[in-house]
């Protein structure tokens, strides 16, 4: 164990929560981000966003199908995991995660594409032949009532589903947050904090995913961008990006005042194996450089270098969030608890818990929002073609 | 004066009668259900355990013992239990010189005596807590406080989701490589329930270790508690840790 320095606790050497565990938050988060961002839209009725509002549905569905298979490949019994839903510790942080993920994922995410999308997949299910038929068919539920009046409940139980569904993407991802921040035995995640900062940094992962999708979605059709919308929607992630850098900066401030037992440690962790994660990636590339970015591009008057800041901006911030996640799960297993030493984590490549595994599990959302994008086109005004 | 015939009669009946009574109580431990011998009521104990720092060599016979009674793997190290040395300089208290080498497994090599400098040994082991944080995060249950004070794994219902290793402020708990499940130290349950002493209390030379009931009046540990200083780790976790130190350093973490 030469990647030991210091003292550490014997059964304190090995990791365990490896990058999978990393992906957990990251992924939930583009999640509740991407939905917040399709429910400004819905309920505070902000037109400008409209051209995103069903790639954001559609993103957050994709990364929300992913989320639990980096937790199910992680567990030493995956087939024991049902165990949540059937006997769930009530005192255990970690046990409400099925029912949370399942009310979110189910009444929320997919009963608003479907109300959303009714119109259309009735359209195309009496449209099609054969398969596709039958497909849209099912989709439909078999009701083909698309008058006037039934459009209109939809619309209105649309509109009320977004409104429960914008608590439950906070509850979501400040859960998230709350399952590291309520360990009071690590220091590095013990903090009331943390589901605030989780649920800002969600929002702000989850515009930019959005922001970026738009462009490469409107570069691969061969649109034009719509700039108003594109320009909308880098205010929000200014704005969102603003409140999560100053609520990690009161963290880090209120850290270092207190100055508690632990913090000598962390703070020396902070400086040398945390340095390019936490101090270059995290705050300087991911936090500091977008932000101005984004507050210089509203000066820059020609489209399309304006369009390039912000996907140089979001791309930067996807990695800063990434960054975040790794150094408060990770982060927060480098030190011992009896802060006298300091261990590394290796991660290896071809393993259950890899990097191959971690980078597949990334890309499979993308495949999933191109399949989704492929049966319910989310663009309204280029009605579906067919051969 | 020599025991007579009658107290060597008295003696030897009590261990006739006590070895029957263990081994009927071994066919429940075998099932997995200690706590139903029948000579065992788990509602009449509350177990805990006293570590005489002062007395402690490091010797490492409790690591071995433990390793071989619990089957704990040797390779990676993990331990269930694990001695420290502590070598602090009264001069900078801050940074105190702290190792474990193999958990202490070989005993420790000897250290060029420093001037000034304190030095002893920490055995260390799951503190059965009260109010365990590993028992309050599992979600699903599969880790409980028993009702004889003893945290205990199901593992045949653990996930190993490791959400209890983290919560654990003692680094008591790890991931069991063979059944891949959280495992930690058990008091020995399949022993005390049967009367016996646990592993390192059993081999401990120079008597380091005391395996106590506080819910019987008559254990000597009440009477331990109230004439010692002692201690527990990490007091501030709340998490009211059955183990019980004497003579530890306020910078044993």
């Amino acid at each position: 164990m030469g990647a030991v320095d210091g003292f550490m606790y014997p059964n304190e050497m090995e990791l365990q929560w490896s990058i999978l565990i990393v992906l957990y938050p990251f992924i939930t988060g583009l999640v509740a981000g991407a939905f917040i961002l399709a429910s400004l839209e819905r309920v505070f009725n902000v037109q400008a966003v409209k051209p995103t509002y069903r790639l954001a549905l559609l993103t957050a569905l994709a990364f929300m199908i992913v989320a639990p298979l980096p937790l199910q490949l992680h567990l030493g019994h995956p087939e024991r995991s049902f165990e949540m839903y059937l006997t769930p510790h009530m005192t255990s942080a970690m046990a409400m995660f099925g029912f949370i993920y399942l009310w979110y994922l189910m009444a929320v995410l997919v009963v608003e594409i479907w109300l959303e999308y009714r119109r259309e997949i009735v359209h195309w299910w009496q449209r099609s032949t054969g398969l596709k038929r039958f497909a849209y068919r099912v989709l439909a539920l078999g009701s083909s009532n698309v008058s006037e009046d039934a459009l209109r409940i939809d619309d209105r139980v649309g509109r009320l589903v977004t409104i429960v569904g914008i608590p439950s993407a906070f509850l979501l991802h400040g859960y998230v947050g709350f399952i590291f921040g309520s360990i009071k035995a690590n220091p590095w995640w013990s903090t009331p904090m943390m589901p605030v900062v989780f649920l800002f940094s969600a929002m702000v992962s989850g515009i930019a995913l959005v922001m970026l999708m738009y462009v490469v979605t409107t570069w691969y059709r061969k649109v034009e961008t719509d700039m108003p919308c594109l320009d909308t929607i880098a205010r929000y992630l200014l704005y969102a990006f603003l409140i999560d850098f100053a609520l990690e900066m009161i963290d880090l401030l209120h850290r270092i005042y207190e100055a508690d037992e632990s913090f000598k440690t962390l703070d020396f962790m902070v400086h040398t194996r945390l340095f390019v994660s936490q101090i270059v990636l995290q705050i300087m590339l991911g936090t500091v450089v977008p932000i101005g970015l984004l507050a210089i591009a509203p000066l820059v008057r020609r489209t399309r270098s304006r369009r390039a800041l912000y996907v140089v901006a979001g791309v930067l911030t996807l990695i800063g969030i990434f960054a975040m996640r790794w150094n408060v799960v990770i982060g927060g297993q480098l030190f011992s608890k009896s802060f006298l030493g300091y261990t590394t984590y290796k991660l290896q490549f071809a393993t259950r818990e890899g990097l191959g595994v971690a980078v597949a599990l990334l890309i499979l959302p993308f495949m999933l929002l191109a399949g989704l994008v492929h049966v319910l086109p989310p663009w309204p005004h280029a009605p579906r073609e067919r051969a | 004066m020599p025991p007579d015939r009658r107290e060597f009669l008295l003696q030897t009946g009590k261990l006739l009668v006590l070895t029957a009574a263990a081994s009927t109580a071994w066919d429940y431990v075998v099932a997995g259900e200690p706590e139903k011998a029948p000579d065992y009521d788990a509602t009449k104990h509350w177990w805990a355990m006293i570590i005489d720092v002062e007395k402690c060599i490091g010797c490492g016979r409790c690591v071995q013992a433990c390793k071989a009674e619990n089957g704990v793997s040797m390779e990676p190290y993990y331990f269930r239990t694990w001695i420290e040395r502590w070598e602090i300089d009264p001069d900078d208290p801050e940074h105190p010189h702290v190792e474990s080498p193999n958990g202490g497994y070989d005993g420790f090599a000897t250290r060029p005596e420093k001037q000034g400098v304190k030095t002893f040994f920490v055995p260390k082991l799951c503190n059965q807590c009260a109010d365990s944080p590993c028992v309050q995060v599992c979600p699903v249950g599969a880790t409980f406080l028993s009702p004889d004070g003893v945290v205990l794994i199901d593992k045949e219902y653990c996930l190993g989701c490791r959400y209890c290793i983290q919560a654990c402020p003692y680094g008591s708990r790890y991931l069991d490589p063979t059944t891949h499940t959280a495992d930690k130290c058990t008091l020995c349950y399949h022993r005390i329930t049967k009367g016996l002493q646990t592993a390192c209390v059993e081999v401990c030379p120079t008597q380091a270790r005391y395996l106590g009931d506080l819910k019987n009046p008559k254990d000597a540990i009440h009477e331990y508690l109230r004439t010692h200083v002692v201690h527990v780790l990490k007091p501030q976790m709340a998490t009211h840790p059955k183990t019980f130190y004497n003579g530890l350093d306020g910078s044993v973490r």
